[in-house]
Parts: structure tokens; sequence; C-alpha cells
């Protein structure tokens, strides 16, 4: 990419309710089985926030963990993006409410909607602004609080989400530094924005008791035809990212894919070819937390020590919008 | 080309079945045990074996195919 610096990964924090609800929940309360939620989903546990805790909260608790591991303190930041579909409020944004509980001020501050694709989107944003030296340090944060979005009586949504956060910390690499990030790739397809949508609440169809009666503040997905876009909208951007830096996804030494279906992992590495023990999967633990999977996931695997320093990481998601993108970096 | 073949090899390997359970007759949920999911994951391998024939399968149209039979008689459709 053409910059004036290189943007690199200086820290990853992560932070998960402490409420977990497993497969159990749910066969007590609805038609469906253990087995039948692992074998289509893969998930066994979820995370859900308490009553009270904002997204905010959780967001505070994982950026703590990124500074931390960034060797840095609130004051270093420069800006702060956030990747969420379940914000605080709808306005004004879950960045400036993250600002306050930081203690910060004064630096731009700001969400974005992008779906489970938002941390894919917030990365490559404060990506940008690193880059071109407007910004030293970046937060980026993926935090969402699906579990108050969902239709506790859908079978089909019930079951899929979690709550979480994730962090990750962009500094300006050193010139001598291996770690850095070396592409990103962002899309969206808007023609089959209805598949996956929280319908009202927001200016179109603002809440009222009609909305409400009828669910429509709630997830809704038509999981069968996401499925299909899923595998080739990540298929197609790792394809394209890869092909663009001339590398071989023989070189990939780990792969992190959205949480949202381990059929759809498994598909995805399996069209990509590439072997299922360098794919970080974490859906088990965490269910879809839509756009913190991926910086849960990775903050999972760097303090597991399964990624270590220099190695070629490549990151993927797709979500509601529809959206998809990629980054791929050396950590 | 035989599509039967192709198309029962494509069954194997995304059902983990035997290639003798692949008749034309057989059903694809209640003969050879898949579910939603799995009938996507074949749609989907199908358009990729017929990659040259543009074979671009909708939601409905797979919706439609309830035995193997079913999807040969629709790939022959297409390519001929």
């Amino acid at each position: 990419m053409n910059s004036l610096y290189d943007a690199m990964i200086a820290g990853t924090g992560k932070y998960v309710p402490k409420e977990i609800r497993d497969n159990h929940y749910f066969t007590e309360r609805m038609d469906t089985s253990d087995e039948w939620i692992t074998t289509r989903t893969g998930m066994k546990y979820r995370h859900i926030a308490a009553p009270g805790e904002a997204s905010s909260d959780m967001a505070l608790e994982a950026a703590k963990k990124a500074l931390d591991a960034a060797r840095m303190n609130a004051n270093d930041l420069d800006m702060v993006v956030v990747g969420t579909i379940s914000p605080d409020h709808m306005f004004p944004s879950t960045g400036c409410m993250l600002l306050k509980k930081l203690g910060i001020k004064d630096i731009p501050a700001f969400d974005l909607s992008a779906g489970c694709t938002g941390l894919i989107y917030a990365l490559t944003v404060g990506a940008q602004f690193v880059m071109n030296g407007k910004a030293k340090n970046v937060l980026v944060i993926g935090v969402e609080i699906l579990s108050r979005l969902i239709n506790w009586q859908d079978r089909g949504t019930a079951i899929l989400f979690g709550d979480g956060a994730g962090a990750v910390i962009l500094s300006i690499a050193k010139n001598v530094s291996i770690s850095k990030l070396i592409d990103t790739d962002l899309t969206a397809d808007g023609t089959h924005a209805e598949l996956l949508m929280q319908k009202a609440g927001g200016s179109k169809y603002p809440a009222t008791e009609e909305t409400v009666r009828n669910s429509e503040h709630t997830v809704y997905m038509e999981g069968n035809k996401i499925f299909k876009f899923a595998v080739r909208s990540m298929y197609d951007s790792c394809h394209k990212i890869l092909k663009r830096n001339n590398i071989d996804i023989s070189k990939i030494d780990w792969l992190i894919p959205h949480q949202a279906n381990y059929r759809i992992i498994e598909s995805l590495g399996k069209k990509l070819g590439i072997h299922t023990n360098r794919v970080i999967v974490t859906i088990d633990k965490y269910a879809n937390t839509s756009s913190s999977t991926v910086p849960i996931a990775l903050d999972d695997a760097i303090r597991s020590k399964k990624i270590r320093r220099g190695d070629l990481v490549l990151l993927v998601a797709f979500g509601a919008g529809l959206t998809s993108g990629s980054v791929l970096f050396r950590y | 080309m035989d599509v039967f073949k192709t198309v029962k090899e494509l069954i194997v390997e995304e059902l983990s079945v035997d290639e003798g359970q692949v008749t034309m007759e057989a059903k694809f949920i209640d003969d050879l045990g898949a579910d939603s999911l799995n009938m996507v994951e074949l749609m989907m391998a199908i358009e990729k074996a017929f990659e040259s024939f543009n074979i671009e399968i909708s939601d409905e149209e797979a919706a439609e195919m309830t035995t193997v039979g079913d999807v040969v008689k629709y790939i022959k459709e297409k390519i001929e």
C-alpha cells in the first residue's frame, strides 16, 4: 500500500461477560437439542451481558487489556473507532461513551456499522489514519450485546448469538519492525440487505406498539441464503487479497474467519485449501458475537501463544449489509 | 458427460454416504441424512462442478429438489 507509514498491531484485549449459557438452556425452553445445535453450528456456550452492562462497559474492559498489552495508557490514544450494531444508544456513539469511561477527551471517536464485518471495517479505517501520519495510536473495538436484540422465541436465531468485546491497538510501525499491516480489502452489496436486519428502531420504522408486538426490534435472518453469501464472499476477499500481494495460502500461518457458524468456517477452509489446524476457531466457546468474534479470536490466539510476533495472519468476515472484507498482516 | 456420475461423486463427498445409497430415487433428507445446510453446500458444490455451464441454482429451485433424480434432471436441462 502507498502510505507514509506502516501500521502494526501493538496490542489486543478481549472481554466476555460472566454469565455463560450452554445449549441445555435452549433445549429446556424450545424444540431443539444439544446435538442439533452442535452439528448445525459448532456452538456450545455463549456469554450473556448482565442487566445494566452496556456495550461501552464491555469495550472499556477489552480496551484496558489491549492498552496493557501494548504498554500504553489511554492518554497515548489519538483516535477511537468502534465497530458495532448494538451501540449503547442510537446516538451519541459508543465511541464517545468509551472515551468518557477511559477518562480521555479531545480526540476523534465514532462508531461504524458494518454488521459482523465491523471490526474489519474499523481496522481498515483506523489504519488509514496511522498510515497517513494523522494518528500514532488508534484504538479499534468490536463490541456487541446481541442478547438484547434477540427474539428468544425464534429457534433459528436465539441459539446463535453471544455478547463480547474485542480491542486492537494500531500503532505506527518502526522501520525495522517485522510487524505490519500488509493490505486490507473491503466491499459491500446492498441488494441483499433484507436477508439480515433489525428492521425497526431506526428512523424508517421508529418504535411503536406494533413494531414491538411484531418483534421487529430483534435480529431477522435468512440463514440458508446468508450461508452461501458467507462462504463465497469470504473466499473472494481472501483470494483477492492473497493474489494482490502474491502470497500463496500455504504461507498463511493463521486464518481468523468471522465465527458465525462452524459449517461456514469449514466450507471456507476447504475452498481456500488451508489446513484446519491453521484456522482459529472460538465459536464453541463464545458463539457468534458479531463484530467482536474476530478480535476475540485474535486475542485468544495471541494470549494462548498460537499467534506469535512475525506470523502471517489473515482476518476475514462477512455480515449484514451485506458486507465483507479481510485484513492481511504480519503480527 | 455423465451428469449422474458427477452428481453422485459430489453427494458422496458432501454427505459422507456410500455410493450405493445414491440412486436416482434417493431422497436427500429422508434417505441420505442431509440437513438444510448440507443442501446449500451441495448446491454450491454442483455450481462449482458445472462452472463451465454457468449454472446458478436459486434458493427457490433448490427447495424443489428433493431427490437425486431431481438434481440430475435439472442439470441436464440446463446444460443441453
